[in-house]
This record gives C-alpha cells, structure tokens and sequence, in this order.
C-alpha cells in the first residue's frame, strides 16, 4: 500500500487563538506598537522645539487634550505589559553560570528590574523631576 | 481500606481516526473506557485497542516517559500520552495526532521532517581534539558539564515541534528540537562542530524564524527549555557577525 499522509493545513490569519498561550504572546508583540507610536510622538515633540517656542507651546497643548492623555495612559499599560513580559523571559537568552551552577531566573530577571528602576530614578532626576 | 486510586472510572475518549486506504479525512471516534483511576491515557488507549477496537494505530514503547514515542495532542495540548494522568482530567479526553503533522493512520503522525532535520544538525559530538585510545578519555569538569547538561535530556519526543506556530506556519522551520540538540553539542567543551552546525541553523531557515513564542519550553516533558537554547544561538551569531564585520582582529 502506498501511503497517503493527511496534512492538516494551519490557519495563517486565526491560529493565534487556537491556544492562550499563543494569545499571551501576540499580546506581548501586539503592544511594542504602542511604544512605537509613543517613541514617535517624542521625535514630533524635539522637531516642534527645534522650530521655537510657539511650536512647542502648540505641541504640549495637543498632549493635554483628552484623547492624548488616554492614549499616554494605554501606551504606558501596554509599555508596562511588554516590559514585565520580556524581563520575565529574559533569563533564556542571558544565562549566568558561576562555577558549576547556573544563578536562579529570578535573579538574572530581578537584575533587569533594578537596572530599570535605577536608570528610572537616574532620569527622573536628572530632568528634574525628583 | 478504601483506594480510591483503584477505583474503576468510565472514560469517554474521543480519538481522531484516519484510515488512508478508506477516508478522504480525518474524523472523531468516540469510546467509552473502563478505566482504573490510577492510569494514564496511554493505558486508556491500550485497553482500547485491546477490547474494542483493535485497529487503532498509534506509537508506543517505554510507558515511562523515556522513548518520547507516545506523543499526541490530548485535549488540544501537546503530551507523552505515558505522562497524561486520567485524574487529572474530567469529562471527555480528545485524543489526536501531534499538530503541525501529517497524519499517516490514526494517531500517528508522520516524523519524517523531524529525522531529516535531527540529520542536518549533526546531533552528536565532533570532537575539537583528535585524541587515540592512547591517550585517554576525553574528560570534563561538572562545570563544563552544567553548560548543556538541561539541553541534553530531549528524548525527540516532537512535542516542541506541536507546540510551536512558527513550525506549523513555516514547515521549513528546522525548529525546537533539532536547534537545542545543535546548541548542546556546540556548548559541549569536547566539541569542535559549532562551525558545521551553525551553517544549518544560524540561518533565516534556523533560529531566526523562531520569535520566542516559548510554548515549546511550555510543553517540553523533560525541561529541556528549547527557547533558551535558541535565544542563546540567536545571542551567540549575532555576536559572531559582529566580530567578524567590525573586529575582524579578534580571534573566536
């Protein structure tokens, strides 16, 4: 007998809802955008105050108006989710073996943390804010 | 005493046939399995084929999560059938053949691809240092051994390859399981293939159609962490395009 394999054929626009997980990780890609569109916005921000201070002045109106502010405030959601969901993977790429163990994921990961909260602080600070 | 683990349970499978000399597709059959509380949904198959319908196909051998020959999609998730507790399930078991598969009968998927894939990598040591018999053993620290020790527990199993969507959009993919095998010799200190290997799987056809989705360390019976592994190659030949385009000087 000459075999005949039945191929089943992936959905190439709906598989990522066949499983949670696979929704978790468009979740993860899906709000890179929103920090692209933020990135975006701060190079409109340093053109308009290239151009003077009336520019400027007209640009930080823009961000007060409501949809601006609801826009920062999913963008800063979804920059938090990307950044949480890439730390915690983090420890597979990165790796620390010290002698003949390997240090936890916790602690390859809790470093990406206080390296984020200090550059943070770090910032703040100097633009000051703090 | 009363055993609760001994207990007879009436099991509802619902098993995926395809017979290719008869069926144009692949359609659910549903039994109902006596079955003792304590077994596994390999054994719920077995009695199956056993005392119902002794046509059913599927692949078995070790029954102890050892030969990776058992896997299949149970509920919609990859599994070692040997490893799928009946406990931990209720209500009816769906029971298919790995996605992301041909199927050639029943619950067997067709492994072809993989093996092809497994060869390409070169699975097994090369080794850097030509030594005889003379010599001696080729020896190691425990160090040395920790570096690919996870990476050497894959059974080939295929369950990573079920998981992973890239693999299922992009067959051509070498995936999970073949790029950790590649990443545990190229990590072994008695090894000089990296170069070979990389040639296969530091390509657009290798690590780089992965986009760490991470469901093949999900369902990895032997947490072997296949997405650590090819983070770590995507990590190591980018580091290598830099050395060899900016700092040409500086010896690998």
């Amino acid at each position: 007998m000459s075999r005949r394999p039945y191929v089943r054929v992936v959905p190439r626009t709906t598989w990522f809802f066949r499983h949670p997980r696979y929704m978790r990780y468009m979740a993860r890609e899906v709000t890179c955008i929103f920090i692209g569109i933020y990135s975006v916005m701060l190079l409109v921000g340093l053109v308009r105050l290239s151009q003077g201070s009336a520019q400027y002045e007209g640009f930080l109106a823009a961000l007060r108006q409501p949809g601006s502010v609801l826009f920062h405030l999913l963008a800063l959601a979804f920059s938090l989710y990307n950044t949480f969901t890439w730390f915690n993977v983090a420890p597979k790429a990165l790796p620390v073996q010290v002698g003949d163990e390997h240090w936890p994921d916790s602690v390859v990961a809790g470093g990406h943390y206080v390296v984020w909260v200090g550059l943070s602080l770090f910032i703040l600070f100097w633009a000051g804010v703090l | 005493m009363t055993d609760n683990r001994m207990a007879i349970r009436q099991v509802e499978l619902e098993v995926l046939r395809y017979n290719p000399e008869t069926d144009q597709e692949p359609k659910l059959q549903k039994f109902t399995v006596p079955c003792v509380n304590e077994w596994c949904v390999l054994d719920a198959l077995n009695y199956l084929k056993d005392n119902l319908d002794p046509t059913l196909a599927y692949r078995w051998s070790c029954h102890m999560q050892v030969c990776g020959s058992c896997g299949m999609m149970i509920n919609g998730e990859p599994k070692l059938a040997c490893k799928a507790m009946l406990r931990d399930y209720s209500g009816v078991i769906r029971v298919e053949p790995l996605s992301h598969f041909p199927i050639e009968r029943d619950l067997v998927a067709v492994a072809d691809d993989f093996m092809a894939k497994l060869k390409r990598v070169k699975p097994y040591l090369i080794p850097g240092e030509k030594r005889t018999l003379a010599d001696g053993e080729y020896k190691q620290t425990p160090a040395q051994l920790e570096r690919y020790k996870k990476y050497a527990m894959c059974i080939n199993c295929m369950l990573c390859y079920a998981a992973c969507p890239e693999y299922g959009l992009t067959p051509k993919f070498i995936g999970p399981g073949a790029i950790s095998l590649a990443h545990r010799y190229n990590q072994d200190s008695r090894d000089g293939g990296r170069d070979e290997r990389q040639e296969e799987i530091a390509t657009s056809e290798g690590v780089w159609e992965c986009t760490f989705v991470g469901a093949c360390s999900d369902v990895c019976p032997k947490h072997v962490d296949p997405a650590s592994a090819l983070q770590q190659v995507k990590v190591a030949s980018t580091v290598d395009w830099y050395l060899e385009h900016f700092m040409s000087w500086v010896k690998k």
